[in-house]
């Protein structure tokens, strides 16, 4: 029995592959219905199919396979055109396929469905097209299939002479039957095995020719001469002439019994069979199909088929070398031994290319990717009435398997969500003065060791006014925020969760699943999602992602004692400031540093403080030479000032164990060189903990609240918290100087209140929250602080929760007097610092 | 391994921290180490005391006496590592001193006393008395699932 499965395994990974190929072709015929390559190779696609499951006994498949390959044998001979009905048809005969060998894969034999509904479809398209009842079509069915097997012998001597006739038509003939004087089929039969895929739909011509009176006259012309020339030229060779003789009867029988199969086609001598279906073989070749099969089979010979699971190994395995080589050349670079420096050279440079050659067999061209949406398409603007067309750019590019697999369906997504809002119906663009049909373009290139990939359609473009409502509605952004926020922004508010801007919401799109977890997953491989989009001319999605993940060039840097890893996609470049002019030029807006890079303010971010080892802010001066290292997180460029650089390296990233993951700063850890382990730095996860990167919606409102602060003068940015005891309560941002967090453990007390050392201050506490006023058992490991600032002196004031910062009008309409005031549809506390401060019980006489 | 005989006989790998001796099952063991270098991760929880190179495998070690709410070492004994074998792959346990592999008669195992305080419970599935002295078993999975 493991043998048997052995055999469907093998045709279940043959048949997916055809039938990938099927739909291509299929689409690709409605465009161009007369390309014969393509309908001989959708023949032979479903003819195999059809062959191997009658071979393996699975009726079903072979009863959906055999009434599809009928509807194509006409379609291949030119009898009638593709039609829209006749592909959708076979798009559902694909479909059927794909669902039965489905079943076979998850072991429940062919399931169920008979799927009579879809033969009875399939032989209506046949006999509408034929212009016969169905019954006719019913009977030549049967008939087909009687002829099938008899016609069966018959194709193993076609194939034998096939083999034979290709020499012989390009002249060859004569040498050939000099040389070989006994041109029998037995020679020829061992070459017979390969050209078979190539030969395997012959038969079914065979068996269809009657159907097609006017071609079998012109086999029977194109066999006769040729059969004539070997005669004079091999004087032993007795069966080529009685053949030439017979093949002129064998068409005329054929042509006038129009419905019964062609009993010449079968005969009992190998060599009249072979004869007169010559002409016929060779006109399949002239008409592509054995071109094609030729260069299939030898395509064949030079690939093999890997299980992706081995190529992981390797892959991995790989990865351990490159650690090792990096091992050696460190030692080798310590010792003076020229021949082991020779010797490590080598293995250098091959080990380089060896890993490029293994990462070479990880990458698919994002065709792969791609295969799949034409049909989506398809299907997709036939059920919203709409005309569209797939242009695919560039779809050779190749990426990593993994990455490949990652982005298949976000990409649908996209697409689904193009064809769906994106391209207008042919009579809105028709109005606007558009072709009526609609095209999707999919781009792939590669640029600066990443893969972009664009999505470009030539729609109604994403209405910013529309997006802006709908995230009104929902409660996304302020009307305050809305107003300030330009078209760009107002875009990619569409990757926000909880999104989406269809007006209805349709069966393909609009359910909630939105362009959020689009961009998540997109993000998840590393890679940016942005989206451009203007009004009536169309929207392009741009991906970013890396070639691969698992080998990556990375800069090492040292701070705080530890050794660190940056990946270089982020990193842009690399500046060094002495002390004095580090001193200088490191310039301070409140207690934010940042450095004029070529006039632009670029925020510096010390890692060291990110990472905790030093508290924040303290003896930032001490430093001698500043190494600034500037990245770039998403859209915005940050400067992370780290000890010192020490070198490049490629790196295999390995990811952490379950303790370290939810670590936002760290991306995974690597083996450097010296077998130590380092951390490879999230250069996005720490733009984010830093602030440099405040996460999707708080970052535009955060930016908003400072834009507003500037614009108009009768509103102000304000922090609103939770105090504790559940009130709301805002602080106006002008009066804090820094936001905080100190543990509870770090808590001493002084007198009646608590203290926290900070930046080599005491630093009182108060609370806002009258019932809370014993931090050390409120329960929270982490109190959350706003510090505030004045002639000289800081207090922190202990909060229960930062809940956002907005931009507010705290103007005539609020009830100022007593304090309170509307905000976000709430009522909030306003607070004013001084006098809390200068309240606050006993702390007048510690300052 | 311990089914031959009629008593019920358990391997337990041990070791100690402190003055106490504990007991891991031995099929949970990949292997018992002495000192290795790690790296530390800073803003890592503190029961992870860092990262290890285990043959080209990244290993997180994690410190058993946080985990049993001890002290931090006093003396400059460097720790050892017994690596246990988790669903996520090999993670270290940082122990004082490694023990013998010893054989337990499942008779001799006694729950923990209710006494005990709980984050040390939680740890621990129960006792076995050997002579003159106990051996407590750990809990893996919950060490492992130790939060930050």
């Amino acid at each position: 029995m493991d043998g048997f499965d052995e055999i469907i395994n093998e045709f279940l990974v043959e048949s997916y592959e055809s039938l990938d190929r099927l739909d291509d072709d299929l689409l690709a015929l409605e465009d161009a219905p007369d390309d014969r390559d393509r309908l001989a190779s959708i023949f032979r696609t479903v003819h195999t199919i059809k062959g191997t499951s009658g071979f393996l006994a699975l009726p079903t498949l072979e009863r959906v396979a055999h009434v599809g390959e009928n509807l194509l044998v006409p379609l291949r001979d030119g009898e009638f055109r593709l039609t829209s009905d006749t592909a959708s048809v076979l798009l559902e005969m694909v479909d059927a396929i794909r669902e039965i060998l489905g079943m076979l894969e998850s072991g429940q034999g062919e399931g169920d469905n008979d799927y009579a509904a879809l033969v009875e479809r399939l032989q209506a398209a046949l006999s509408t097209s034929k212009g016969v009842t169905p019954e006719d079509a019913a009977a030549a069915v049967a008939d087909d299939q009687a002829t099938e097997e008899s016609v069966a012998e018959a194709v193993e001597a076609i194939e034998a002479v096939i083999a034979d006739v290709i020499p012989a038509e390009t002249g060859a003939a004569e040498t050939q039957a000099t040389e070989n004087p006994t041109a029998e089929p037995e020679p020829v039969a061992e070459v017979t095995e390969q050209p078979s895929p190539a030969v395997a739909p012959t038969p079914a011509p065979a068996a269809e020719a009657p159907a097609e009176p006017s071609s079998v006259p012109a086999a029977a012309e194109s066999a006769a001469p040729v059969p004539a020339s070997p005669v004079p030229a091999a004087p032993p060779p007795e069966p080529p002439k009685p053949v030439a003789e017979k093949a002129p009867p064998a068409a005329a029988v054929a042509s006038p019994t129009a419905a019964a199969p062609p009993p010449p086609a079968a005969p009992p001598q190998p060599a009249a069979a072979a004869k007169p279906s010559r002409g016929r073989a060779s006109e399949a070749g002239r008409s592509g199909g054995g071109d094609s099969s030729e260069k299939s089979a030898s395509v064949v010979d030079s690939t093999v088929r890997i299980d992706v699971a081995l190529l992981d190994k390797l892959m991995n395995l790989v990865g351990e070398l490159v650690l090792a080589r990096n091992q050696i050349m460190q030692f080798s670079g310590a010792t003076e031994d020229p021949a082991m420096a020779a010797a490590s050279q080598r293995l250098n440079l091959i080990t380089t290319e060896l890993q490029e050659g293994v990462m070479k067999t990880r990458m698919q061209p994002i065709r792969n990717a791609w295969n799949k949406l034409p049909r989506v398409v398809r299907d997709l603007s036939t059920s919203c009435g709409k005309k569209v067309a797939v242009v695919m750019e560039g779809a050779d590019t190749e990426l990593d398997k993994t990455i490949l697999e990652a982005i298949k369906d976000p990409l649908t997504h996209i697409v689904r969500n193009s064809v769906d809002h994106g391209i207008e119906p042919p009579e809105v663009r028709l109005e606007a003065g558009k072709p009526e049909e609609g095209t999707l373009c999919l781009r792939a290139f590669h640029e600066g060791g990443q893969v972009n990939i664009e999505i470009v359609d030539d729609g109604g473009g994403i209405n910013a006014d529309r997006v802006r409502d709908k995230a009104l509605e929902k409660g996304l952004i302020t009307p305050e925020q809305a107003d300030t926020m330009g078209d760009r922004e107002l875009t990619n508010l569409i990757l926000l969760p909880g999104f989406s801007t269809a007006a209805k919401v349709t069966n393909v799109s609009g359910r909630g699943v939105g362009m959020d977890v689009v961009k998540t997953n997109i993000e998840r491989i590393g890679g940016t999602l942005e989206i451009q989009s203007k009004g009536g001319q169309g929207t392009t999605l741009r991906i970013k992602i890396p070639l691969t993940l698992a080998i990556v060039p990375a800069l090492i840097i040292k701070s705080g004692g530890g050794q660190y890893a940056i990946p270089q996609v982020s990193l842009l470049e690399l500046v060094r400031l002495d002390g004095a002019r580090a001193k200088k030029e490191i310039e301070y807006i409140h207690d934010v540093p940042v450095y004029r890079l070529r006039e632009h303010l670029l925020p510096l971010v010390y890692l060291d403080e990110q990472l905790g080892i030093r508290p924040f802010g303290q003896h930032r001066q001490d430093l001698d030479a500043v190494n600034i290292v500037v990245l770039q997180a998403e859209d915005r460029q940050f400067g992370l000032v780290v000890e010192a650089i020490t070198d490049t390296q490629e790196i295999v990233v390995k990811p952490l164990g379950a303790h370290l993951k939810n670590i936002s700063a760290y991306a995974g850890a690597t083996i450097m060189g010296d077998g130590t382990v380092s951390l490879i730095l999230d250069v996005i996860g720490i733009a984010q903990k830093s602030c440099v990167l405040i996460e999707h919606r708080d970052r535009s409102l955060r930016e908003h609240a400072h834009r507003g602060m500037s614009r108009s003068k009768d509103g102000e940015s304000v922090l609103i918290i939770d105090s504790g005891d559940g009130t709301r309560a805002a602080i106006r941002l002008s009066s804090v100087a820094r936001l905080e967090e100190f543990a509870t453990n770090d808590l001493e007390r002084s007198g009646h209140s608590y203290v926290v050392q900070y930046r080599g201050q005491i630093l009182p506490l108060i609370s806002l929250s009258s019932q809370v006023s014993d931090f050390s058992n409120s329960g929270q490991e982490r109190l959350h602080t706003v510090v505030y600032s004045y002639e000289g002196q800081s207090v922190g004031i202990v909060v229960g929760k930062i809940v956002d910062i907005v931009h507010q009008q705290l103007g005539n309409n609020n009830d100022v007097a007593s304090g309170r005031s509307v905000i976000q549809d709430r009522v909030t506390q306003i607070v004013d610092l001084k006098h809390v401060v200068s309240q606050g019980v006993g702390m007048s006489s510690h300052w | 391994m311990s089914q031959q005989s009629s008593q019920q006989l358990e391997s337990y790998c041990t070791f100690r921290v402190d003055d106490l001796l504990f007991g891991v099952e031995v099929c949970q063991v990949q292997e018992v180490i002495r000192t290795h270098p790690t790296t530390s991760v800073p803003l890592a929880p503190a029961v992870v005391h860092g990262l290890m190179n285990l043959r080209g495998q990244i290993v997180s070690a994690l410190n058993l006496r946080y985990v049993l709410g001890m002290p931090p070492a006093q003396s400059d004994h460097k720790p050892m590592n017994v690596v246990v074998r988790s669903s996520e792959g090999p993670i270290s346990l940082l122990v004082d001193e490694i023990g013998d592999v010893v054989q337990v008669d499942r008779d001799r195992f006694e729950p923990l006393p209710e006494t005990l305080q709980s984050q040390q419970r939680e740890m621990l599935t129960g006792a076995f008395k050997l002579e003159g002295k106990l051996l407590l078993i750990l809990d893996i999975d919950r060490v492992l699932a130790i939060p930050a």
